[in-house]
């Protein structure tokens, strides 16, 4: 390791840990100051996570020290170590662009309304950017909690009676889930004798039945703890009211937490319970199949029942999180790109929407929503509207706010020509493409199921979006406009060109997906890189 | 000895989960740290239970591995402590502005009529 791009690995987890230390003794009045310092750090993971992301894409090989980072130089399985693959890369890189959004947002405003906002801000990040690169489930365990720790701290940011209740019921409820995942993680271990994936992942196929058995259990449970974060109906009643509750800039960077979960689901499912993995393979399918379906049809329900913007945003992850879960549990190898794909779309996408909600709602009264919704179910209609003056001038500021919002409505219910659509169509193209080519025989009733949830889904989220769009930017309600700074509408139309451009470079974004989905499906390969990895400075 | 721990471990563990379900932020937090507490012993447990075999190594040679109990699921639980003890801390302080804001300890926050 005398090379410092070898290094590089390491960087994500080592800056916004250290910047968040150097923070906290710096006066709170100096905000700016700890701002720029702290979007200072965020550009340097992303820009790193970016690098990363280029030599992963060459595939693993041409990776420093082949994508594995050895700790205190020590060879897995004794040692701890660092994983950079495909997948730990793509969602650095969507962590960390989501989190210099979010920052950039907090600068104008929402900073300010309570202490140490950058401070967690890094250390969310830090346990974040852990949480994808740790190749050993104990580690994974102390950057999950400093992730939650972090998150519960800003969830509280700016106080207030509405966001303590919200954030009693989120700390509950996560860290009865942490309780789950140290019962799973010591099963595991209690069983195998290793914490080390990719260990695990050798090691699954020649295990004796009863060990074969604690190890299965140990992996439910754990999976409990991660689908609790990653909101699967019915572990998700706590997801939209606390995300609703959050300071906008971060309830966005909330979109990537559930995402945690989803990607050490795909993770461990494809490394343990993969192909190769004896008569383990493909444990807890059916519960992935079953539970990622009813979350979509949860989450669509709470679509349209949703009077608030805030909740609409909640319930729109919700169908998110069960696309992807039960797309996982169909299991087929040509999903797995697709549903990579919409992952990086679904998860921006919200987030803009996120940051885009405080923008649009601040010219107007909280009740207007909720008194809109009823008033249209009891057709009690305003006539005077009609009186109001036609054919004014919109301002710009409700112009750019107005196609923002056009764009997130077009992308979260998966309209042509953006990603969002790509997306759904990779997804549909992977399930109907396959191998069995009898299209009648070849799919089950869960695929047929799966398929007309997901277009449902997006039929929902449609209907939703347009009637909040109406009632917001075409009735007329009193209210000022909206003053809306450049660096809070900035992040929020960088949010939605980063989902055009990957519409326009769909080609590419998704010969990435595919690379990525094909080495997950080898865990074999991938145990083998990392437990034969060199040690720095040879032997 | 497995016995007396495995029934420990349940017995905290149902306390905690009962604790847990109750409407009152107090019974909560006690609930979750008797579950920590189960937890912490569960990974001790996951180490096999050894009478007399220390973690670490004696100075000047590995002798025999059969004479030492497993290392790693002490250090687990070491973390495990810590981590659950923050977080309790943590809550707590929640718990008490929770209090503070609304003027119950109930976890909605308000009085329920059936209460």
């Amino acid at each position: 390791m005398t090379d410092w791009l070898d290094h590089l690995i390491i960087l994500p987890i080592l800056v916004p840990l250290a910047v968040a230390a150097m923070l906290i003794p710096i006066n709170e009045r100096e905000r700016m100051l700890k701002g720029a310092i702290g979007f200072a750090s965020t550009l340097v993971v992303f820009v790193v996570a970016v690098i990363l992301m280029r030599f992963a894409a060459a595939g693993p090989d041409s990776l420093p020290g082949t994508g594995v980072y050895q700790l205190g130089n020590w060879p897995a399985p004794f040692g701890i170590v660092l994983v950079l693959d495909r997948l730990s890369a793509l969602m650095l890189c969507l962590a960390s662009g989501l989190a210099l959004a979010a920052q950039v947002y907090s600068m104008a405003r929402w900073h300010t309304a309570g202490h140490h906002f950058h401070s967690l801000f890094q250390l969310l990040v830090a346990g974040l950017n852990g949480a994808f690169l740790t190749g050993d489930l104990f580690n994974l365990f102390v950057f999950f909690e400093m992730m939650l720790a972090a998150s519960y701290g800003l969830l509280l940011h700016g106080s207030g009676p509405v966001r303590v209740k919200a954030g009693l019921h989120y700390i509950a409820v996560n860290l009865a889930a942490s309780a789950l995942f140290l019962i799973g993680v010591s099963l595991i271990y209690g069983a195998t004798g290793t914490l080390n994936m990719a260990d695990l992942a050798t090691k699954i196929a020649g295990l004796a039945p009863d060990s074969r058995r604690l190890v299965e259990s140990g992996a439910a449970v754990l999976g409990v703890a991660f689908l609790v974060k990653a909101g699967m109906w019915p572990l998700s009643f706590w997801l939209p009211t606390a995300y609703a509750a959050a300071t906008p800039p971060v309830a966005a960077v909330f979109a990537v937490l559930t995402k945690v979960g989803i990607y050490v689901i795909i993770r461990l499912h494809l490394l343990l319970f993969g192909a190769a993995a004896g008569t383990s393979s493909g444990f807890g399918q059916d519960w992935l199949i079953v539970g990622g379906m009813l979350t979509i049809a949860f989450g669509g329900i709470g679509v349209l029942a949703s009077q608030a913007m805030g909740r609409l945003a909640g319930y729109s992850v919700l169908v998110s999180s069960g696309t992807l879960l039960a797309a996982l549990g169909l299991g087929h190898q040509a999903m797995l790109a697709g549903a990579l794909f919409y992952l990086v779309s679904s998860t921006l996408t919200i987030a803009a929407f996120f940051l885009l909600i405080e923008l649009v709602e601040r010219g107007r009264d909280a009740g207007a929503d909720v008194l809109a919704v009823t008033m249209e179910a009891y057709g009690d209609f305003d006539e005077d509207e009609k009186e109001e003056e036609v054919g004014a001038a919109i301002p710009g500021t409700m112009a750019i706010l107005g196609l923002c919002f056009c764009l997130s409505a077009v992308l979260l219910s998966g309209l042509p020509p953006l990603s969002g659509f790509i997306a759904k169509f990779a997804l549909l193209r992977g399930l109907f493409a396959m191998p069995g080519s009898d299209l009648a025989t070849a799919m089950s009733a869960a695929d047929w199921t799966y398929v007309a949830l997901l277009i449902l889904s997006g039929l929902s989220a449609m209907i939703a979006m347009n009637r909040i769009g109406i009632r917001t930017f075409w009735a007329s309600i009193e209210g000022t406009i909206p003053r809306v700074v450049v660096i809070e509408i900035t992040p929020v139309v960088v949010l939605l060109a980063a989902c055009i451009f990957l519409s326009l470079e769909a080609g590419p974004a998704m010969r990435y997906m595919q690379a990525t989905a094909d080495d997950l499906f080898q865990p074999i390969v991938h145990s083998e890189r990392v437990l034969s990895a060199p040690r720095a400075g040879g032997r | 000895m497995e016995l007396i721990l495995s029934a420990g471990i349940g017995a905290l563990t149902a306390s905690g989960v009962y604790l847990l379900l109750r409407p009152r932020t107090y019974q909560v937090i006690i609930g979750l740290s008797l579950i920590s507490y189960a937890v912490n012993l569960f990974i001790f447990g996951m180490g096999r239970l050894r009478v007399n075999a220390p973690p670490v190594l004696e100075p000047g040679g590995i002798g025999d591995l059969a004479r030492y109990t497993d290392p790693v699921p002490q250090a687990l639980v070491l973390t495990a402590i810590v981590i659950g003890f923050a977080m309790t801390a943590l809550f707590l302080v929640v718990l008490l502005a929770s209090r503070g804001f609304t003027g119950t300890d109930h976890v909605d926050g308000r009085e329920q009529p059936s209460d």
